[in-house]
């Protein structure tokens, strides 16, 4: 039998309340998802069961102590206005999207690739695969890509996504939201996530969401609506800041 | 030192990222026709052993002179069209990204590692289900290694790519069960 929102509901809670009471009993404040969060059902097949083994960081020769670079020519202007790739006006509520990648000392991680990718406003992907029966917008793929500027600074004009259906569940919806790709200074900085926007009231059902256990972390994924970014007479501003976790900074202080 | 600010939380890529991520050549690390060329090659299985067709893997090693500076044009952009123009041909960044096909198979065509040590590819594999990305190294040889001298003799061989013909290796990555790959946390 197919299981309803009320099946993970209730797994989603037990794993909360069992967080909840860990922390308070002193276990550590966990910023990631777990990996085997069984309430996002293709989690179960997918992760490692061994323990993962520890890389000391005082081999200053591991090939991930650095990452790859990208330069000008790997993007174009227009790959960061994601209104502008096709002819016309994509339809919805057009936004700016921008905030600050820094490490975990605060320090802007400058020149690093951000890659996004989206459903259009109705909430379907230009992807083949994704079969929500909502229209394809023409004018709008849902891609874009740009470099953090010496403050380490992105920005990205597009177009709010809408929520949309997918198979996890019966009358699984999940929130909006923009997938995100960071690269960082080093391999193991490197960072897929994805951003919501403020008040969804999907928030609470979503296995993917609440994958990410602890509440304070969950809500460094949701953007704020700001309205200094917003422009006038054409977009809505939202600000969403990006903290990259890995030992590269300590490995770099210690000596390399 | 001042106050770390907390990390944001990784989640996962999803199945849909396939018209975003992966770019025309981003297997061809290699520069085209170079004599030295190899190829790494295998599948991605989940725990019940299927093949995962919509995996993503990063790949990040040395030059052949050990360089680990990497270079900037993996996926040049053609300022007047914005279409993908790719790398160059000649420079060699270090970097490639392949998503596995609908078989569950990848190949990055590259050029040997000339790290110090047992020569390596480092791998990040993200895939729908997978809520972090995971690190794996794919070995060119086996011999002396910190890592690989840590791990008992059958979890040590789910690392060592094996040598086939034409300047092959074979890496099969497995996500989850018997044969588990060995990921790695860097600390």
């Amino acid at each position: 039998m197919a299981l309803t929102q009320s099946d993970i509901d209730i797994e989603i809670k037990d794993l909360q309340d069992t967080y909840d009471k860990a922390v308070a009993g002193g276990a550590p404040v966990l910023n990631h998802p777990g990996r085997d969060y069984a309430p996002y059902r293709s989690s179960l097949l997918r992760h490692p069961k061994q323990p993962l083994v520890a890389v000391s960081g005082g081999d200053p020769e591991a090939v991930e102590l650095s990452g790859p670079v990208f330069g000008v020519t790997d993007i174009t202007e227009h790959d960061s206005d994601l209104t502008l790739q096709h002819r016309g006006e994509p339809i919805g509520e057009r936004m700016t999207v921008s905030g600050r990648l820094l490490d975990r000392d605060g320090r802007p991680v400058r020149g690093q690739l951000v890659e996004i990718w989206q459903a259009n406003a109705a909430g379907r992907y230009a992807h083949l695969r994704e079969q929500h029966p909502a229209p394809h917008d023409p004018n709008f793929t849902g891609v874009g890509r740009t470099l953090t500027d010496d403050q380490g600074r992105y920005s990205f004009t597009t177009i709010k996504p809408g929520p949309y259906p997918w198979g996890n569940h019966t009358n699984a919806w999940r929130p909006a939201h923009i997938h995100f790709s960071v690269f960082g200074t080093a391999f193991t900085q490197r960072l897929v996530t994805q951003m919501y926007f403020p008040s969804d009231p999907l928030f609470r059902y979503d296995p993917i969401l609440r994958s990410v256990t602890d509440e304070a972390a969950r809500n460094r994924l949701i953007a704020a609506y700001d309205h200094d970014l917003s422009r006038p007479e054409f977009s809505m501003g939202y600000a969403w800041d990006i903290v990259l976790d890995g030992p590269s900074a300590t490995w770099i202080e210690e000596g390399r | 030192m001042a106050e770390r600010l907390l990390p944001t939380p990784s989640h996962t890529i999803g199945p849909f990222y396939g018209h975003a991520l992966p770019f025309p050549g981003g297997a061809e690390v290699a520069p085209q026709g170079h004599s030295d060329a190899i190829t790494l090659h295998g599948y991605v299985f989940d725990g019940a052993g299927t093949p995962i067709p919509d995996a993503l893997l990063d790949f990040w090693q040395a030059a052949p002179d050990g360089s680990l500076r990497g270079a900037p044009g993996s996926m040049r952009r053609d300022p007047s069209t914005g279409g993908f123009v790719g790398r160059n041909g000649v420079d060699f960044t270090g970097y490639g990204r392949v998503p596995t096909d609908a078989d569950g198979h990848y190949a990055l065509h590259t050029l040997p590692p000339g790290n110090t040590g047992l020569p390596y590819i480092s791998v990040c594999v993200f895939a729908r289900g997978l809520t972090h990305h995971l690190f794996t190294r794919a070995y060119l040889a086996d011999g002396a290694d910190p890592l690989l001298d840590s791990l008992p003799a059958e979890r040590r061989a789910t690392l060592i790519a094996a040598e086939g013909t034409n300047r092959t290796y074979r890496f099969d990555i497995r996500l989850q069960g018997e044969g588990e790959t060995v990921f790695l946390e860097f600390q």
